[in-house]
């Protein structure tokens, strides 16, 4: 079985993200930039697939600027087989990610897409949703386990009310929660390894994709800054505050 | 000039951060206040390093190691040693004076060191032989097929967890334009040879939990066999291990001066007095800016004299001067770091202290920084004497 794992480019978790002065955006200059989190969950879990005997090929895709291909080496090291660039300066809406992914899918036959549920810059979380409509595989979101059948996968969702088991036919799209499993480091021999593993660039228009941003962004500001709560001396004065101050009782 | 680093050395040193976080840098506060690295942790933090290729990742990939080039060995030693020395040690790299193994020193020395069933330790300093390193008093005399070696060793570092010395003694005289100067061969030494102690060492400021030895030598016998290169010909074995040692040296000052400046940064930014960061104010912003300023140089220096290492043209001069500026710059920032922090600087809940109490012996040993100006100024001026 062919997994396929997309993986994207965001600035790292570590970095305080700041918005830049003309309000276009985020900071993304000299910025600190890594593995979407979630898609690290995903790569780890195609690779124990793999280990596991259970998977016998690991295809991870990007899209973004050229450097996303330092992304792709990364999940190269960690053990993906091959990986694909699509390589674009747009920023690339959900719909379109997903409509590449696609092309991408149609052309690799995987039997499984293992992604992030969502990525850690526009926390979007739509991504797996959409590819599951298009390619109307069957889907499975906020995955914290999975455990592969014949022709089947059970996989436990995280959901509201707790956790949900669900069987899905495979191919499937699984979208992997936090605690699916621990990303490994990339090893020094793997990571020496990664360079000569097979790296190919593309364009989105290799895929007749059209990847026109669908919305316009006015500005993006910093949430306003909370003010510093009041210690209160007593349960009377409490309430006093929230009836006459807060005004909610 | 390309100043930037390749995709694998970015990698190497993500993925050694990630190790370190996840693997050594838990338990710092435990090895500082026992002053111990337990065996069990030291053992599973060999393994952790083996599984991860990062143990013996300096010495070559055909014989088993990481095969990094120079430049990465000095990344990844950075990396390591964003955490303790006790700790970062751990993660053994097997003296690269060890490649003078010959076939069957290789199977029972350099291999085992590679595959991290041996650890050895290096033993060249005495008493009354520190700079002045061919002053040495300890001597092997041939005895038929084998070496009787007496004398005393000191401050041999982590001796106590070691399998085999590299061990350096003077095994005769030679004259030269400046008096007489003693010959120097290299012996491997088994832990356990009869007539050779392991004796514990001093108590040190610098580096809790690896500790430093005393080697004694009362007529103990070797074989011939374990002689490491040719007799007589210690130092040549040696040289070009000394320089690497100095990047190395180098290379962890980089480390800690990064953790310092981390850790000063985010309190001047943080620290609120007289209503405001103390970073607002130009005497703790400035000092910031001196920090970095003085590591980045460092940096450069270092990364330069490894890359240089790597195209085969790096001098004596190129690592003694990256060596005497990391260090010298590491002594800067832990101390500019700790007054940014002010009485919180000194206590142990955060790394400074321990930085500091560190940093002092960068300074002193694989050459102190006087002995780094003296072959610094030296290159400069031989070639001008009349």
């Amino acid at each position: 079985m062919k997994v396929l794992v997309p993986v994207k480019r965001v600035v790292d978790y570590n970095v305080k993200v700041r918005v830049k002065a003309d309000q276009s955006g985020v900071e993304t200059a000299n910025v600190k930039m890594s593995m979407n989190p979630f898609d690290e969950i995903a790569v780890e879990e195609a690779i124990r697939m793999k280990e596991a005997g259970k998977a016998d090929e690991i295809v991870a895709v990007s899209i973004g600027a050229a450097q996303a291909q330092e992304t792709l080496r990364t999940a190269l090291a960690m053990g993906a087989d091959r990986a694909i660039l699509i390589e674009t300066d747009e920023l690339v809406e959900p719909l379109a990610v997903a409509k590449l992914l696609k092309a991408v899918m149609d052309e690799e036959n995987p039997g499984i897409v293992l992604l992030g549920k969502q990525a850690i810059d526009d926390d979007s979380n739509q991504t797996a949703q959409m590819l599951g409509a298009l390619t109307g595989w069957p889907q499975a979101t906020f995955v914290s386990n999975i455990e592969l059948g014949d022709g089947s996968l059970e996989a436990t969702r995280e959901v509201d009310s707790g956790l949900e088991t669900i069987k899905v036919n495979m191919p499937a799209v699984v979208s992997v929660d936090l605690r699916l499993n621990e990303p490994r480091y990339a090893s020094l021999p793997n990571i020496m390894k990664a360079k000569k593993k097979p790296l190919d660039t593309k364009s989105a228009a290799d895929y007749g994709v059209d990847v026109t941003p669908r919305l316009k962004t006015i500005k993006v500001a910093e949430p306003e800054a909370r003010s510093g709560g009041v210690i209160v001396g007593s349960v009377a004065e409490l309430v006093d505050k929230l009836k006459n101050e807060a005004k909610v009782l | 000039m390309d100043f930037a680093l390749t995709e694998e050395h970015k990698m190497i040193r993500e993925s050694a951060r990630a190790f370190v976080e996840a693997e050594l840098m838990p338990y710092e506060d435990e090895v500082e206040k026992t002053g111990e690295v337990r065996p069990e942790l030291l053992e599973q933090i060999k393994q952790k390093s083996i599984e991860n290729g990062f143990y013996a990742a300096n010495m070559p990939a055909e014989l088993g190691g990481g095969g990094l080039d120079a430049l990465s060995v000095t990344i990844l030693e950075q990396e390591l040693s964003r955490t303790s020395m006790a700790l970062q040690y751990a993660v053994a790299r097997p003296s690269g004076i060890l490649m003078a193994c010959n076939e069957e020193q290789r199977e029972r020395y350099l291999l085992p060191a590679i595959r991290g069933e041996k650890v050895d330790c290096l033993a060249m300093t005495e008493p009354d032989a520190g700079s002045d390193v061919r002053s040495m008093k300890a001597t092997a005399v041939k005895d038929g097929d084998h070496w009787v070696i007496n004398g005393t060793k000191h401050f041999i570092s982590h001796a106590d967890v070691s399998d085999f010395v590299i061990l350096f003694v003077a095994t005769g005289e030679e004259d030269t334009p400046r008096g007489k100067k003693k010959l120097i061969t290299a012996f491997l030494v088994d832990m356990g040879t009869p007539g050779f102690e392991v004796a514990p060492g001093y108590e040190s400021v610098s580096h809790r939990g690896y500790h430093n030895c005393i080697l004694n030598f009362d007529n103990c016998r070797v074989h011939e066999t374990q002689i490491l290169g040719e007799v007589h010909k210690g130092f040549a074995v040696a040289n070009e291990w000394l320089a690497g040692t100095r990047l190395q040296v180098a290379a962890m000052c980089l480390g800690r001066c990064e953790r310092a400046i981390e850790v000063a940064s985010e309190w001047a930014a943080t620290r609120k007095q007289f209503g405001q960061p103390i970073g607002k104010n130009q005497g703790v912003s400035f000092k910031l800016a001196d920090m970095l300023t003085e590591f980045k140089c460092a940096e450069l220096m270092t990364y330069y004299a490894s890359w240089k290492l790597d195209q085969g043209t790096m001098t004596d001069s190129d690592a003694a001067m990256a060596k005497l500026k990391a260090t010298e710059a590491l002594a800067m920032i832990s101390d500019e770091a700790i007054q940014i922090l002010g009485g919180m600087g000194l206590m142990n809940e955060l790394p400074l202290e321990r930085i500091w109490r560190d940093h002092r012996v960068e300074r002193i040993w694989d050459g102190t920084s006087e002995i780094q100006r003296h072959i610094i100024s030296r290159a400069m001026l031989r070639p001008l004497e009349q």
